[in-house]
């Protein structure tokens, strides 16, 4: 079956696999899901390429959690260049990010559109971004079941074989029916779900060590259970992690030429990687990619090896 | 004279003829006569031609229903989870504690209505009459309008995309009998998009009181309020506050108070304070808060006595102050 070749299909040809992160209610941590799972497929292989887009065009997080707020974004003769997490690291970069937080002039101008405007943002996201080869291509999504998600799916349809998805919630009854709806959704479209996680399950009292139900508990594993599906993990409240990815540290460099700027700036997340793999989430992480990679269609186990 | 004289049918989300093609995408949808199952169903003429057309002649209707609504009040946020819909259930139901009040809370929440859920009344149903359609009562001065009454099941998703929704949040105020209200309280989804855009221009004659911004402590929230407030700005809408949701939370064991959302570059406070825009309060995450809303009940009413309801208590005084109804 040859579908017809669209300039989607033409960009993503060489994108392995395509991993959309979704959930029905918001803030259950879909963004930060989504910058894990890029950062733990990163550390999954010395050779894994990641990409990570973020079609939240109203709320992107994404450049935040990355510690790539500021960075803008270049034009080639071969389409937009995506802003690399990695660009200091050793040898080539191979996290490379894309959002509509890049296109933004500051960060408190607010993107208000309807629709079609929408859809034509994600349209050029998906076909304008030169990505490169990449093994893996992360989709973060913003809530609900609306425009953004039924664009992206009309767009990826050339490529969806190529395409499935992680639903994230977390355990409190008003996100499990979300997540149902978004569940519903992924199966409306033949979208195949790759499992659930579970986030934000119980918070570790950093004085006593007491586990709090924050927001309940075990909810997830037992929706998924239900609905026959794959459950890859619950991941408590890490607030090492939200200090992280919110970036605490780092102020917001004041430097005179724009050279030492985006020095600083790529300083900043390269440091991140090396940070993240030293958190408590981290660890559990791996374990939740090892068991994505293994739902994957078509990797070669020999190719992946997951790093203890 | 009430602007609706013959009831109006409420709208299946997922109608589907009986003699549909297998895959029809339901003649509510955005893909109605135009997905490849219509090809050669007897109905895709119908199907396709029902495009949106002209100026919207629910304006004056609105217009007229709203008459009746004194303050109109939008609980905004950037960022999803942050505690819209559980802020607006407490506002809904501290304001109905009022007897001589009439509240209504009107959730456009199209894709993800959780204040159904939220306010106990999941199960509901509403029904249509000669007024219009009649708001689902939580008590008897109290009634509330959800996507969530109107769903077969709660497992259902509406992929609708933004036309649609409009149509709906159109409806939500022309067609439903909010009666005389005190105070009409619209939770709305996150973002600053199709949805928001509509109920201001669809409330524009008539005016919103003003709206009330939610978010969380961390930067990656304040950074979507930030934009929230920008939006406020540019179609013209009084911001009366800035709540700050999930600030620090208690150990039940050892009662010692940590920050699980780090208020990083200075929280709710520091924002406040560049943009202007008051604080009205911060309220502390409370576990029961949480489980107050999965099971429906007040948590103004179970835990009176609790830091987080005198914090939802004076915040809500505050507004009342600030719209000069205290």
């Amino acid at each position: 079956m040859a579908a017809p070749e669209t300039p989607v299909s033409r960009r993503l040809r060489s994108v392995k696999h395509i991993i959309i992160v979704c959930s029905g209610k918001g803030g259950v941590g879909k963004s930060s899901v989504s910058a894990q799972l890029a950062l733990s497929l990163h550390a999954s292989s010395p050779t894994a390429r990641v990409g990570i887009l973020d079609v939240d065009l109203t709320g992107p997080s994404i450049p935040r959690m990355l510690g790539l707020d500021g960075h803008g974004v270049h034009q080639s003769s071969d389409g937009w260049v995506p802003v690399y997490a990695d660009a200091r690291g050793a040898g080539e970069p191979r996290l490379s990010c894309m959002s509509v937080g890049f296109l933004l002039k500051k960060k408190g101008d607010s993107v208000v559109w309807r629709g079609p405007k929408k859809n034509a943002m994600i349209r050029q996201f998906l076909s304008d971004v030169r990505w490169g080869e990449l093994d893996y291509l992360i989709i973060d999504t913003p809530p609900g079941t609306s425009d953004e998600h039924l664009s992206l799916l009309e767009h990826l349809a050339p490529v969806q074989s190529r395409l499935s998805a992680v639903i994230v919630t977390t355990p409190q009854a008003v996100a499990l029916l979300d997540a149902m709806k978004c569940l519903s959704f992924t199966r409306a479209v033949t979208l195949p779900v790759l499992g659930l996680i579970e986030n934000m399950s119980g918070y570790v009292c950093p004085c006593c060590g007491e586990i709090s139900n924050v927001f309940s508990t075990g909810g997830g594993e037992e929706m998924a259970r239900r609905e026959g599906l794959p459950f890859l993990g619950s991941m408590p409240v890490d607030t090492e992690l939200v200090t992280l990815l919110d970036a605490a540290e780092s102020n917001e460099p004041d430097l005179d030429t724009e050279k030492d700027r985006d020095d600083t700036l790529r300083s900043r997340s390269f440091e991140l990687l090396q940070r993240y793999r030293k958190t408590s989430s981290a660890k559990l992480f791996e374990t939740i990619v090892a068991k994505l990679i293994q739902t994957l269609p078509g990797v070669e186990q020999a190719g992946v090896a997951v790093s203890a | 004279m009430l602007a609706v004289q013959q009831s109006t049918p409420i709208p299946d989300p997922l109608s589907v003829p009986s003699n549909a093609p297998e895959h029809c995408p339901g003649t509510e949808s955005e893909l109605a006569g135009k997905a490849d199952a219509c090809n050669g169903c007897a109905n895709q003429s119908i199907c396709a031609s029902n495009t949106p057309k002209g100026p919207d002649p629910a304006l004056p209707l609105i217009r007229e229903r709203m008459t009746s609504v004194k303050r109109k009040i939008l609980v905004l946020s950037g960022k999803g989870g942050v505690g819209k819909s559980t802020f607006t259930a407490q506002l809904g139901w501290a304001f109905a504690a009022d007897d001589q009040l009439q509240t209504g809370i009107m959730d456009v929440d199209i894709c993800g209505p959780s204040i159904p859920t939220i306010l106990g009344i999941a199960s509901e149903q509403v029904h249509s009459s000669s007024s219009g359609w009649s708001p689902v009562y939580v008590q008897d001065n109290l009634g509330v309008m959800s996507v969530g009454f109107m769903l077969p099941s709660s497992r259902d998703a509406i992929m609708w995309r933004g036309p649609k929704k409009n149509g709906l949040i159109s409806q939500f105020l022309k067609d439903v009998d909010w009666g005389n209200l005190d105070y009409l309280v619209i939770d709305t989804p996150p973002g600053t998009s199709d949805e928001h855009l509509s109920v201001v221009q669809y409330l524009k004659e008539s005016g919103i009181d003003g709206a009330v911004l939610i978010t969380t402590p961390q930067e990656v929230a304040l950074q979507d309020v930030r934009r929230e407030i920008d939006f406020c700005r540019k179609v013209g809408i009084r911001v009366l506050g800035l709540v700050e949701n999930m600030s620090g939370f208690v150990c039940p064991g050892c009662k010692t108070e940590s920050q699980i959302f780090k208020p990083s570059t200075g929280g709710a406070e520091k924002l406040a304070q560049e943009t202007g825009v008051e604080l009205l309060g911060k309220v502390p995450l409370d576990p029961r808060i949480g489980k107050s809303a999965d099971y429906g009940v007040s948590f103004l009413d179970e835990y009176p006595e609790s830091p987080a309801s005198t914090a939802y208590l004076d915040i809500i005084d505050k507004i009342k102050q600030i719209l000069g109804d205290s």
